[in-house]
C-alpha cells in the first residue's frame, strides 16, 4: 500500500485558516489502512479544526467525507455536489488522490493534510516500513525477494558497503542493512554463491529519471 | 603482474615494491596552499596520494581539482571517486577530465551517506555503485570506449583500485565481496583502517586461498591513533571499524601527553607484523589530519627512502 502521515496540524491550520468553509476528505484505500486517512482520521481533524476555529470565535464550516477512492475520477466526480459548496478541501489521501481532487475541482483550493512517504506495509500495528520505490524494472529476482533499491540507504546493486555492521545500516541502528538481509536469504535458498553475480549497470530510464511514467494496456481501453 | 598503466604507483607494485600511499583531505576553501602544504609533508615518504573526495559528506574543495594541483607540484595522486554525487555523465567526464591532466590512479568508492554530513538534506544520486564504477573505468581504458558505446578519443590509462573493509559484517561475505570487486576490474585495494590484524590476517589468507591475491594488489589501510579518546571514538562511534578492546587499554594505559606517540608505534609495529604477511603490497597510511607524522612513521617501520623508478 501507499503509506503516509499525517501532517502536523500547525502546518495544516496555517493553510486553511482564512477559510469560511473547510470539507476535509478522507480516502477509504491506503491511507485507511495505514490510518492516516480514513473516516477515522477525517473524523479527528474535523474536530480539532472546529475546536481551532471555536477558540478564534470564527464561525468556519468544517464538513466530513470519505471516498471509496480518490485515486480514481469515477469516485471523485460522483463527489460534485458534496464538495463543491466548501471553499477549501484538505485531503487526507496519499498525494495521488489529493491531486485527483485537484483536477477534478479545477477552481477549489486542495491542501494535503498527509504527507505521502513509500510503498509498503504494516511489521505490526502501528508500525509501517517501505518496501518499494517503483523504479519500473524489477530485480528481486536477484536479490532474493528483498529490494536493495528501497532499503539500502545507498541504493547499491551489488552491496553492502563498508558502513554494515551488526546488520544494520550505518545511518541509523534502526535500520536494517538490506545488504545484510539479501545474503542471510541467498543462504536460507542455498544460493549465496549467487552473491558473486555482478548485477549489471541499471536502466534507470524506467524509473523517476525517465520521466512521469503512464501505463497504458491496450485489451481493457473502452 | 605486469604494469597496463602509465601509473607510478603501479610501477612500483609491479617491480614488487612495498608501495606506500597516504592520503590528503582538500580543504573546506578555495586556498590550494592548503592541500599542496601537506603534500610537501609527505611527497619524499609516498608514492602516490590519494585525494579524499568529500569525506564524511562534509562539502569540501572537489577532489578532481585538488588532484590537478598536486599533479602540477610533481606528485602522483589518487583520485577518489565516490558513486554518491554525481551521476554516470558526470562520473565519465570527470574521468576524462583527470585523464586530461594524466591523472593515472582512480579509486572508486559509494561514499559515506550524505546524513553524516553538512547536507543531510541533499540527495545522494548513486546512479552507479562501486562495483559498477570499476566496472565503468574499465570499460573506458580497456575498450575505449564511453558507456554509451562510443569510442572515446585518447581513452583514460588509469590504474583502478578499490576499498575493503574486511571488518565489517557480514564476515562470510568479505573475501567473496573482494572477488566481486576483483571481477568487476579492481587492480588494488586500499583496506579499512586495520587495527585487528588477526582479522584481517585471516581474510588475506582466505582471499589467498581463493587466488585473488595474484590478481590484485593490497595495500593494507593503516591510522595512525592521536589519543585515547580518538580510539574509543573509533571504536564505538565509526561504522565498519574494529577497535579491539587490548589496542583501546594499550593507548588509554600512556599518560595522556604520551598517547600520540603510543598511536606512532602501534601504527609502526603493525606495518612491521605486516611486510612479512604473505599478500600485503603495499601500505596506505591515513594520517588524519595528521599528515605530518607520516614520514616519521615510514621511516620507523623500514619502508624509506622509497624506490626511484626510470
Amino acid at each position: 500500500m501507499i503509506v503516509a502521515k499525517g501532517k502536523p496540524l500547525e502546518e495544516i491550520i496555517e493553510a486553511v485558516k482564512d477559510s469560511q468553509s473547510i470539507l476535509v476528505a478522507g480516502c477509504n484505500e491506503c491511507v485507511t489502512v495505514c490510518e492516516a486517512g480514513g473516516s477515522k482520521e477525517v473524523g479527528v481533524l474535523a474536530a480539532a479544526l472546529r475546536l481551532y476555529f471555536q477558540n478564534q470565535g470564527r464561525k468556519v464550516q468544517v464538513g466530513e467525507i470519505t471516498l471509496q477512492r480518490q485515486c480514481d475520477r469515477e469516485y471523485v466526480s460522483q463527489a460534485r455536489e458534496e464538495v463543491e459548496p466548501y471553499s477549501v478541501v484538505i485531503s487526507l489521501a496519499c498525494g495521488v488522490g489529493c491531486q485527483f481532487m485537484a483536477e477534478e475541482y479545477a477552481t477549489l483550493p486542495v491542501q494535503p493534510g498527509v504527507n505521502t512517504l513509500f510503498m509498503g506495509g504494516a511489521l505490526e500495528r502501528g508500525v509501517w516500513s517501505e518496501r518499494c520505490q517503483g523504479c519500473g524494472n524489477c530485480l528481486l529476482a536477484l536479490t532474493g525477494g528483498i529490494c536493495p533499491v528501497a532499503r539500502c540507504a545507498k541504493r547499491l546493486l551489488n552491496g553492502p558497503c563498508g558502513g554494515s555492521t551488526g546488520g544494520k545500516c550505518e545511518i541509523s541502528k534502526e535500520v536494517d542493512c538490506a545488504w545484510h538481509l539479501i545474503i542471510e536469504r541467498l543462504k536460507a535458498l542455498g544460493r549465496l554463491e549467487d552473491y558473486e553475480k555482478i548485477i549489471p549497470l541499471k536502466d534507470w530510464s524506467t524509473d523517476r529519471a525517465g520521466g512521469p511514467r503512464k501505463v497504458v494496456k491496450e485489451e481493457v481501453r473502452l | 603482474m605486469s604494469a597496463k598503466t602509465p601509473s607510478r604507483l603501479e610501477r612500483v607494485l609491479a617491480a614488487g615494491h612495498k608501495a606506500v600511499t597516504s592520503e590528503c583531505g582538500p580543504p573546506r576553501g578555495s586556498d590550494p596552499e592548503v592541500i599542496l602544504r601537506k603534500a610537501r609533508l609527505i611527497r619524499e615518504h609516498v608514492d602516490a596520494v590519494n585525494v579524499t573526495d568529500n569525506q564524511t559528506s562534509v562539502t569540501r574543495l572537489c577532489s578532481l581539482a585538488s588532484c590537478v594541483h598536486l599533479k602540477l607540484a610533481g606528485l602522483e595522486p589518487i583520485l577518489q571517486m565516490v558513486t554518491r554525487d554525481r551521476n554516470r555523465i558526470a562520473l565519465q567526464s570527470d574521468i576524462l577530465g583527470a585523464a586530461s591532466f594524466d591523472i593515472h590512479n582512480l579509486l572508486c568508492l559509494s561514499g559515506d551517506h550524505q546524513s553524516f554530513g553538512d547536507c543531510a538534506q541533499g540527495q545522494n544520486v548513486h546512479d552507479l555503485d562501486s562495483m559498477q564504477l570499476i566496472q565503468t573505468a574499465r570499460h573506458m581504458r580497456d575498450e575505449g570506449r564511453f558507456l554509451g558505446g562510443e569510442e572515446i578519443l585518447r581513452p583514460p590509462k588509469m590504474f583502478v583500485g578499490a576499498a575493503a573493509n574486511p571488518f565489517a559484517d557480514p564476515f562470510e561475505i568479505r573475501v567473496p565481496r573482494l572477488a566481486k570487486k576483483v571481477a568487476a576490474g579492481a587492480e588494488f585495494i586500499q583496506t579499512q583502517c586495520i587495527f585487528n590484524l588477526e582479522k584481517f590476517e585471516l581474510w588475506l589468507s582466505q582471499a589467498r586461498e581463493r587466488g585473488l591475491l595474484e590478481k590484485v594488489y593490497i595495500l593494507a589501510g593503516l591510522t595512525p591513533l592521536k589519543s585515547a579518546g580518538m580510539a574509543k571514538y573509533m571504536k564505538n562511534r565509526v561504522p565498519g571499524m574494529d577497535v579491539p578492546e587490548e589496542v583501546v587499554k594499550r593507548i588509554s594505559g600512556v599518560p595522556k601527553e604520551g598517547q600520540a606517540q603510543e598511536g606512532i608505534s602501534i601504527c609502526v609495529e603493525a606495518i612491521e607484523r605486516l611486510k612479512e604477511a604473505p599478500g600485503v603490497a603495499g601500505f596506505h597510511i591515513m594520517a588524519i589530519e595528521w599528515e605530518e607524522k607520516v614520514p616519521e612513521i615510514v621511516e620507523r617501520a623500514g619502508l624509506f627512502p622509497r624506490p626511484a623508478l626510470d
